[in-house]
């Protein structure tokens, strides 16, 4: 009896959990198929007739004004550049504001964790504005913009795990000869491993998917990001591809989905250590 | 945590805190100037900006609190913001009781649990600009197909199809919260309640749900605010559509700014009263977890 009870559980969420991905499945076998189809029978498998192979792929990435490889090279360099200098820059001045703990800490350190309250679109006008004074409208400088908007959640994250670590550890690497500089890289930094790759994956779900931001401030023209350009594909009036748009759909899924299943534990912990921000 | 600072009973000795010191600019002054430039100089503009009318930056008149009375006076506006109040508590009750069911069975004895999870939890890795296009087509082919309608015809099926939205790609997040708050309960609670006679009913009731409170109040205020701030999602799905009865707070305040080119100054007016409603809603949590804190 109450492995029957177990087996119809487990029946009733793998039912549940194949609901749960459904949309992107269709969404999948969609992109195979032509538009004519895709119009009339969204829910039906791609048959003979239907099937494009790679054909939209190949739309997607190609045609328009503006190639989507573009896209998803400045997204990649965006990303990159700006998790990067948010975790070294960020790191160190948590362990500075720590340590020091003067006055002047103690104010950054409580504009931090206002920031994190303020909504986006109470600075976003002024911040582009600003960001294109200052030149910040390039993939390549994008990141200080990154950095400004993004210290208040990643300075207290560090902070929290840097108020954990004994003073003894870095007063015995004193006595053994370190200066500053070898006591943060060689000593704290290490220490701080697992809440650099919850800071970096946290940043990377926001930089990697936020639209509001780069669309503002980057020039559009010459970059976009894949949300930017998803967004312009869809957002203009005329005739929609649908094919092209789900292959893109596609695309923009497989890393993020590959890299969820590879370490999937680390990118729960990673997405959960954001839950602080209110 | 808050208490770790005054525990530690090692406080950094002087000499130390000099060496460190002497460093400032390379370890603080990166990110307190970006800090700046990307926040407090943004942040205190915007201020101060709300209270001038203004096309363009060349040329803004001060008008003191014209902009906010405009912005009060705006029917888009309040018409937005009550949809979005709408919106929220809906999606609150509903991403709240199914994340609460899921994680209190796949805490239970439950063969593939962990494959639940992980499935679970995969659309809140998802963009909202890609989000909302997967869905509006999903939606939209069903709409038209079993209803005769469309997104961007009727409100009602821009509502529900936010709800289903967003409900798709928090209730994972959700979730993995009440999973770790109810791994927390503790066993000798249950075990002792078992032996009194509780039955699983009274279990739910008046131990594992009290145990869960702190986890109820983060996944409460964070479908709050989640759903106060929603932008892309409500741009990609309706973008507002029919004649911006599906508009959300953000993206009114958004398309004041962008879409309307009269005075951008009631924009930054409507983008402080909603970063008002913002602060008083992260300070009614924090009085709320402090509360809590004070029981146990």
């Amino acid at each position: 009896m109450r492995k029957l009870r177990s087996f119809f559980t487990t029946g009733f969420f793998s039912l549940i959990s194949a609901v749960w991905v459904l949309p992107v499945v269709i969404v999948l076998f969609n992109s195979f198929k032509s538009n004519d189809s895709i119009k009339t029978s969204l829910f039906t498998l791609p048959s003979t007739e239907s099937f494009v192979g790679l054909e939209n792929y190949i739309k997607g990435i190609f045609q328009g004004n503006y190639p989507f490889y573009l896209a998803i090279i400045y997204s990649f360099i965006i990303t990159v550049l700006s998790v990067g200098l948010i975790l070294l820059c960020t790191s160190m001045a948590a362990w500075y504001i720590n340590r020091v703990d003067s006055l002047f800490c103690r104010i950054v350190y409580y504009f931090c964790i206002f920031s994190m309250v303020v909504p986006f679109q109470m600075v976003m006008f002024t911040l582009s504005k600003t960001a294109d004074k200052l030149l910040l409208d390039t993939p390549f400088t994008i990141p200080v913009v990154y950095l400004g908007f993004g210290a208040g959640l990643a300075v207290f994250l560090f902070s929290g795990f840097i108020k954990s670590i004994p003073l003894e550890i870095e007063e015995a690497a004193t006595i053994d000869g370190c200066n500053t500089l070898q006591i943060f890289f060689r000593v704290v930094a290490p220490i701080m491993r697992s809440t650099y790759i919850s800071v970096a994956i946290l940043e990377i779900m926001w930089v990697w998917n936020d639209y509001l931001l780069p669309y503002l401030v980057l020039d559009k023209r010459e970059y976009r990001t894949i949300p930017i350009q998803i967004q312009y594909l869809q957002g203009s009036y005329g005739q929609v591809d649908y094919g092209a748009t789900m292959a893109l759909i596609i695309l923009c899924l497989i890393p993020i989905i590959s890299i969820y299943f590879f370490c999937q534990k680390h990118i729960i912990k990673g997405v959960l250590s954001g839950a602080v921000k209110g | 945590m808050r208490s770790a600072r005054h525990n530690s009973s090692a406080v950094i000795n002087k000499s130390q805190r000099r060496a460190i010191q002497r460093y400032s600019a390379f370890f603080l002054l990166p990110t307190v100037a970006a800090f700046i430039i990307g926040f407090v100089w943004p942040f205190v503009w915007g201020v101060y900006l709300s209270f001038f009318r203004f096309r363009t930056l060349g040329k803004t008149t001060y008008v003191g609190f014209d902009n906010y009375i405009k912005a009060f006076n705006d029917t888009t506006f309040l018409s937005s913001f009550w949809f979005t109040l709408a919106f929220t508590v809906v999606s609150l009750i509903v991403i709240n009781l199914i994340a609460f069911f899921l994680a209190y069975a796949f805490t239970r004895k439950l063969r593939g649990s962990n494959i639940f999870r992980t499935i679970f939890f995969m659309p809140n890795l998802i963009g909202g600009i890609v989000l909302g296009y997967l869905w509006k087509i999903i939606l939209d082919a069903v709409i038209i197909r079993y209803f005769g309608s469309a997104l961007a015809l009727e409100s009602k099926y821009g509502f529900i199809g936010l709800i289903i939205l967003v409900s798709w790609q928090q209730i994972g997040y959700m979730m993995i919260i009440y999973i770790a708050g109810l791994q927390n309960v503790p066993t000798e609670f249950t075990e002792a309640a078992k032996i009194d006679g509780a039955n699983s009913r009274q279990l739910l009731r008046h131990i594992t749900i009290p145990s869960v409170m702190p986890s109820i109040t983060i996944c409460t205020f964070l479908t709050l605010t989640n759903g106060f701030k929603l932008f892309d999602q409500n741009l990609a799905l309706t973008a507002g559509r029919p004649n911006n009865e599906t508009e959300m707070l953000a993206l009114n305040i958004y398309n004041s700014f962008y879409e309307s080119s009269t005075n951008m100054g009631v924009g930054q007016a409507k983008a402080v009263v909603f970063f008002a409603v913002v602060v008083i809603i992260a300070l009614s949590q924090l009085y709320f977890t402090r509360s809590k804190e004070v029981q146990q």
